[in-house]
């Protein structure tokens, strides 16, 4: 056994086949003691597959599976010391809060005492204690999944699996206990591993986030890089609202812009949907006339009535809408190319939306740090 | 300018609501009609002739008003066929060896029942239609000529014998015929399906994921069998209980047909007593003491039931 295998959650080429369909597909991953890693992607992206084997209701077919330096390769679901907390919260509908939560413990050879000292600490830390009686049908939403996530972390598991864990719950309930859930794991020091197709919810979780497609892995890192460095197309796309332009390497790139970007390491590109060449603060190897990807958030396009002074990085079109959030307004800009572009604006001020109403012709400009290329 | 249209839009509410009533008495009140005449005023009949006594006359029982004079009537309720039941060994011995059978086959039902409804309940679902069918199956014959089928296989010279003796495992039949042993065989046999249905209805909703949820917090697989499936089959259990044990109780083919001549089962009783003695005070007061017993499960399970749907809502 290598050595090097310090880290507290490792998966080794795990891969999951049903069938024809490969659900996971030789995923590798280390995570560390005491991380909230989220697994975040769209349905059927293999994420849930992938909790349902480290909880061991799925056998894998190739790879290997280490908590703690113990491989779980045949370790039945009720011998794991890992718990998990089902999308369904899956609470017993027959046992009231009190004895959902002392389920787990009944099965430990525990004394009636350990476990009610045991129970009864872990309802105060998710403020249950008033509703231990009841039952489930007897709670809201936000009570069961307090419940549910008790039950589970009573076990004191090495490792705590959330299946959506904010799924079943209203918008402003989910805010408000994303935070708690955070309060409990910080308290608790439990290493968590939340599935979830909420972006929002992986960010605000998340210590890490591993992005899933067709059972793989394309992208570990922190929220922000996964959301300003997304290393591939797919992710750029998935993640977060973005403009994506497809932009070869341009070959007049010293004479448009000398000063501006430092050669070595900037990139000079050409998009047939934009009038301007793109300049991008970021090195790539690629082909001459090799087809790559430019990723551009709305909120780092500046909109303006005036023409930009920059040479490179810039556009112009018309809005053809402006949604009003609220706190942020967006623009859909139609370039002279055809292109609709997405631009967002901070509501600083009360009227700043106010100048570029429908059928407003706009500039819009970018920094070179702004936009991402890749070539995946 | 608003108040009319208001005003307008609630009677027509009322007149909806009108309506929805009208309708659901319609609903109600068919069924509710059928039971009264076919169920209760038969029941009351009943009643009345098991305070009378039995006369050689048509019909065979004395009334119980009787005019003895100028506008005089006379009352006579007799009280005389109920001390029988309880003065007489042969009624109480019966109904409790119909019970103690009843009891006995349905328990034996459940235990066959319950495994063969979970798998089923646990089986593909594709392949769940054509297990429930082999179920049902059996009721596409008659129940007359499967009960007479038994007597072929547990007869001293039928099927069952035959085979052990040719197989040379026994030497001299093994007596079935007319035991107890052959009313349980009959009646596990032609109830099974009973148990299991309402098993299988039950058992199919569970959610999977309670028993991995199980599973997760360290249960093995036959604890979570004990501390989750089992408790939440109750209503299953109970349901299927009373549908086999209810009419065993009072079966009269079976024990009839396969059961023995000298113990009798509380259905044989009753149709001797109507059929064979003619008294048919001494049989309505059987049917009416049977009918006051078999009242008592159903009531339980008519609270059992309601607190469960209570506890759906």
């Amino acid at each position: 056994m290598p050595a090097s295998s310090t880290a507290y959650l490792q998966l080794e080429g795990l891969s999951k086949r049903f069938g024809q369909f490969l659900a996971v597909n030789n995923v590798s991953l280390c995570v560390e003691r005491g991380e909230i890693f989220c697994l975040l992607g769209a349905s059927g992206s293999g994420k849930t597959t992938l909790l349902r084997l480290l909880a061991g209701f799925e056998t894998p077919s190739a790879g290997r599976l280490l908590l703690d330096g113990e491989d779980l390769a045949g370790v039945p679901p009720y011998r794991r010391p890992l718990n998990m907390m089902f999308q369904s919260y899956a609470l017993f509908p027959h046992l009231n809060a009190e004895r959902n939560i002392a389920f787990g413990l009944e099965q430990e050879r525990l004394s009636k005492r350990q476990i009610a000292q045991r129970v009864d600490e872990i309802l105060e830390v998710v403020k249950m204690a008033p509703y231990r009686a009841r039952k489930p049908h007897q709670l809201s939403g936000g009570q069961r999944q307090r419940v549910a996530l008790a039950r589970a972390l009573v076990k004191r598991p090495k490792l705590l699996l959330l299946d959506e864990p904010l799924g079943a719950l209203d918008r402003k309930l989910r805010e408000h206990t994303q935070f708690e859930l955070l309060n409990i794991q910080q308290q608790l020091g439990v290493t968590f591993i939340v599935v979830t197709h909420d972006q929002e919810e992986a960010m605000t979780l998340a210590t890490r986030i591993g992005v899933m497609d067709r059972g793989e892995i394309v992208q570990i890192g922190t929220p922000r890089e996964i959301y300003e460095f997304p290393a591939t197309r797919f992710v750029a796309d998935f993640i977060g609202s973005v403009n994506l332009f497809d932009a070869r390497l341009s070959t007049a790139s010293v004479s448009v812009a000398p000063a501006a970007v430092d050669a070595a390491r900037g990139t000079c590109l050409h998009s047939p949907e934009l009038p301007a060449p793109l300049l991008v603060d970021q090195s790539i190897e690629a082909a001459a006339d090799a087809a790559l990807w430019v990723a551009l958030r709305p909120e780092k396009i500046a909109l303006s009535r005036q023409p930009p002074a920059q040479q490179h990085n810039w556009a112009r079109g018309t809005v053809r809408e402006v949604a009003y959030l609220g706190d942020l307004s967006v623009f859909l800009v139609r370039l002279e190319s055809g292109r609709e572009l997405r631009a967002s604006l901070t509501n600083s001020s009360r009227e700043c939306a106010e100048q570029f109403a429908r059928d407003t012709p706009v500039y819009l400009s970018w920094d070179s740090t702004s936009a991402i290329v890749g070539s995946s | 300018m608003r108040l009319p249209a208001r005003s307008g839009s609630l009677a027509q509410i009322r007149r909806r609501l009108a309506r929805a009533a009208s309708g659901r008495a319609v609903v109600v009140g068919i069924p509710l009609l059928w039971l009264l005449l076919f169920f209760l005023v038969p029941f009351l009949i009943v009643l009345k002739i098991s305070f009378s006594t039995a006369l050689l006359a048509m019909p065979p029982y004395a009334p119980l008003l009787e005019w003895v004079g100028h506008h005089i009537a006379a009352l006579r309720v007799h009280l005389s066929n109920y001390q029988l039941l309880w003065s007489d060994p042969l009624y109480l011995d019966s109904l409790l060896y119909s019970v103690r059978v009843a009891a006995g086959s349905t328990l034996c039902c459940l235990l066959l029942g319950y495994p063969m409804a979970l798998a089923i309940a646990r089986a593909a679902p594709a392949r769940r239609p054509l297990l429930l069918m082999l179920v049902i199956l059996p009721f596409w014959t008659s129940f007359l000529l499967r009960v007479y089928a038994w007597i072929g296989l547990l007869k001293d010279d039928g099927v069952i014998n035959n085979v052990l003796r040719s197989l040379h495992l026994i030497h001299q039949p093994i007596v079935m015929i007319n035991t107890t042993f052959a009313i349980y065989v009959g009646i596990v046999y032609s109830y099974l399906p009973f148990m299991v249905l309402p098993l299988y209805a039950n058992l199919e909703k569970h959610d999977g994921a309670l028993l991995e949820a199980a599973a997760d917090l360290g249960a093995h697989p036959w604890r979570a069998f004990w501390r989750v499936t089992m408790p939440l089959s109750l209503p299953g259990v109970m349901a299927g209980f009373l549908l086999v044990f209810i009419p065993a109780v009072g079966e009269y083919v079976i024990p009839s047909l396969l059961g023995p001549a000298n113990q009798l089962m509380i259905g044989r009783v009753l149709s001797t007593e109507f059929f064979e003695n003619r008294d048919w005070p001494v049989a309505s007061a059987v049917a009416i003491v049977l009918l006051l017993l078999l009242l008592a499960p159903i009531v339980i399970f008519q609270r059992y039931h309601n607190r469960e749907l209570e506890a759906e809502r």
